[in-house]
């Protein structure tokens, strides 16, 4: 479904916002959630050493990984999970498809998982004559109206209320013209119900593995995971291999940074943790790999790995809020999205590094101090080397960096019409000037302030 | 005390009126100021859009202009950061790692190295505070809202020591206004849209100027305003401060 049209982040939020009123009323409502956030953060004077705390412990995970996921896998053994491996998205969604066949199960449940949007897995079981239905509420919504989600917590926060009522009244046969969030989602809850008591199978993401003790933690609002989990007699439970946590004790520090920083909430509804399987059921890890040892292998990026999918930065982002989670064209949206996305496919996602002012705000959000504005920058630098930007981008380039090492050349540009008009930052792209769209070019003064310094000079001479 | 005073390229070229008030502010002040001729830019046009590696004659040109001040000084919070953060020259790598230490954006200086206390300027006028990123989250000229830490802003504490000038509230204080850079080009929908909603905010609460220690975001919301057919101006920091009776 994402960039099925081959758009990239410019044009697809240039359609965003041909609708001014519905970019305000996404831009508010992210804004208020960025506020919730403030004010949760504001209530513990120890916010910032736990941030720091958080990015420390995941520096220790990154830099011990394969140490840490072995004692994970051993322990989680123990307990009687069954561990599976997966090295890419194919092979975790053929796992997922091989443990429903042995069973002879052709409906399962899903709890929100941002790892199986990423592996495609819907699409692929779909294709398999597998029928899924995510019990995530804002999940279920998006399903139903065949997008992809458009925010990694908040998967329908584009979609307006009176456009998720026709979407049930479609689907799940409310009343026509209903809109009134709490009959709506009794309506869905009712629906749900009835998944949760004949699904055989459950599958839900992780939060957080506990390598101390094999368990591992899931984090909802709604206790969907829960419901799905308890119900099946196979829960299949999907992790990338960074949601590692060293121990037990560590955990409260995520927890306590996790939902305050995705929704202003000072801790998830239910933080549930999974260890044993029940008497007659079933529990299967699927471990991920998917691209994750390449970017821990990129020293500017690895520590892109230390995300615990909380969305603060996607909140705060003041580009996100403006062009809506559809316009980056990949399952993580946003700007720590932007980060990760190349790292897949550097081509595809050559756009998103750059839609971005990097003006940083994403950074100082972030619960685990990820320096995502910095490595917006280092993989503008990426791309550019590995020939994935415009051509006629690279030679506005270089026409400015010859005419700016020279301050001859530089004082002739200068007076032929105001150089920077010329080459940067307004006209690089092509001869006809966005800037100019919106916004009037600055006025040309009669000399520039190196004349009128000379003159200056000149005259106390 | 021998400071250079560096004039980005685009104030040279456009706003002169803001580096003739630094410098005459800075003279005022007691400072020795000197300009160097051969100054062009500081290469963050290129090293922002990912061509980095082009920028090492612009990086030498900067050595060579600004090697052997106590200070160099910047009416920009955003090329100020570049210089401190990327600024390097092979051949000359000890210099430039010493430029890069003597570099201060304007209200900064002021502020940490001049340590003003009182000003002798006059601006009787209601005036908004935009924070651009690079100064507030890269220079850190003022606390930002994300972090949980003392609020401080060093251009609205030199602000207030101009007679007659009153700082109007905003209701999102630190907000990008969506210039950045190419960026006002190549996403050219959403940033004009944040330079639209940031002007918004100024002249709800009854701006008459919009002021900031970065002329790039000025530049990006007197185009919008311009646009608009606003009385609502743009005025750089400095031209406030060393703005007097008259």
């Amino acid at each position: 479904m994402s960039n099925a049209t081959g758009k990239s982040h410019p044009q697809l939020a240039a359609v965003f916002n041909q609708d001014e009123p519905r970019v305000d009323w996404h831009d508010e409502t992210l804004w208020w959630i960025r506020q919730k956030r403030d004010v949760q953060a504001h209530k513990l004077p120890e916010w910032e050493l736990l941030r720091e705390t958080a990015s420390q412990i995941k520096n220790n995970v990154l830099s011990n990984l394969s140490t840490y996921l072995e004692q994970f896998e051993a322990n989680a053994i123990n307990n009687g999970v069954i561990v599976h491996w997966a090295a890419d998205a194919k092979e975790h969604n053929q796992i997922v498809h091989q443990l429903l066949q042995e069973r002879g199960i052709n409906r399962m449940v899903k709890s929100k998982s941002m790892l199986t949007e990423e592996c495609h897995l819907n699409e692929y079981l779909k294709e398999q004559g597998i029928d899924v239905i995510d019990s995530d509420l804002g999940e279920r919504i998006v399903q139903l109206a065949n997008e992809p989600p458009s925010h990694i917590v908040l998967p329908c926060i584009h979609k307006k209320k009176e456009e998720i009522g026709d979407i049930f009244h479609e689907h799940l046969g409310s009343a026509k013209g209903e809109s009134d969030p709490k009959i709506l989602t009794e309506t869905a809850r009712q629906h749900l119900r009835e998944v949760f008591l004949t699904r055989r199978a459950a599958l839900t993401g992780v939060n957080f593995a506990i390598a101390e003790t094999g368990e591992f933690v899931i984090c909802t609002n709604e206790g969907n995971a829960d419901m799905g989990a308890h119900l099946a007699e196979i829960h299949i439970a999907s992790m990338g291999i960074e949601k590692i946590i060293p121990e037990r004790k560590h955990l409260g520090v995520f927890l306590r940074l996790l939902t305050r920083s995705a929704t202003g909430q000072p801790i998830t509804t239910y933080s549930s943790h999974y260890k044993k399987p029940q008497e007659d059921t079933a529990i299967h890890i699927i471990i991920v790999d998917n691209g994750r040892s390449i970017q821990l292998g990129r020293e500017d990026f690895r520590n892109s790995l230390k995300c615990i999918r909380c969305g603060a930065c996607m909140n705060t982002c003041p580009v996100y809020r403006k062009s809506g989670g559809h316009s980056y064209h990949t399952a993580v949206a946003g700007p720590i999205g932007s980060i990760l996305a190349p790292n897949l496919d550097m081509k595809k996602y050559a756009d998103l590094p750059f839609a971005s002012t990097l003006c940083g705000s994403c950074s100082n959000v972030c619960p685990v101090k990820i320096d995502i504005h910095d490595q917006l920058y280092k993989w503008r630098q990426v791309i550019v080397k590995e020939g994935y930007s415009p051509a006629s981008k690279t030679i506005a380039m270089k026409a400015m960096a010859f005419t700016l090492s020279s301050p001859g050349l530089y004082r002739s540009g200068g007076k032929m019409g105001r150089l920077v008009f010329k080459y940067a930052p307004f006209a690089v792209n092509n001869g006809l000037n966005p800037w100019y769209k919106h916004r009037e070019m600055p006025k040309a003064p009669e000399e520039s302030f190196g004349e009128w310094y000379s003159k200056r000079k000149e005259g106390k001479q | 005390m021998k400071v250079a005073l560096f004039v980005p390229c685009y104030v040279d070229q456009f706003y002169p009126k803001a580096a003739i008030a630094t410098l005459e502010l800075l003279e005022k002040l007691g400072v020795e100021v000197h300009y160097p001729k051969n100054q062009t830019c500081c290469g963050q046009p290129m090293a922002n859009s990912g061509y980095e590696h082009l920028t090492a004659g612009c990086n030498n040109l900067f050595v060579d202009n600004f090697s052997g001040y106590d200070y160099i000084v910047c009416p920009s919070g955003s090329c100020t950061l570049h210089i401190k953060e990327h600024l390097h020259s092979p051949e000359k790598e000890e210099q430039a790692v010493d430029i890069r230490k003597r570099v201060y954006e304007l209200t900064e200086f002021l502020i940490d190295v001049l340590q003003v206390k009182e000003l002798k300027s006059h601006f009787p006028y209601k005036v908004g505070l935009h924070q651009s990123c690079h100064g507030l989250r890269g220079l850190r000229i003022s606390q930002m809202s994300e972090l949980v830490a003392p609020a401080f802003s060093k251009p609205a504490q030199l602000l207030d020591m101009v007679q007659g000038l009153e700082l109007v509230p905003l209701s999102r204080q630190d907000d990008c206004c969506g210039f950045g850079g190419t960026f006002c080009v190549v996403e050219e929908a959403v940033s004009s849209k944040m330079g639209k909603d940031r002007v918004e905010d100024h002249i709800e609460h009854g701006a008459q100027y919009i002021t900031s220690a970065d002329l790039s975001c000025l530049m990006h919301m007197e185009g919008i305003l311009r646009r608009q057919k606003s009385d609502v101006k743009v005025i750089h920091v400095a031209e406030i401060l060393n703005h007097s009776h008259e």
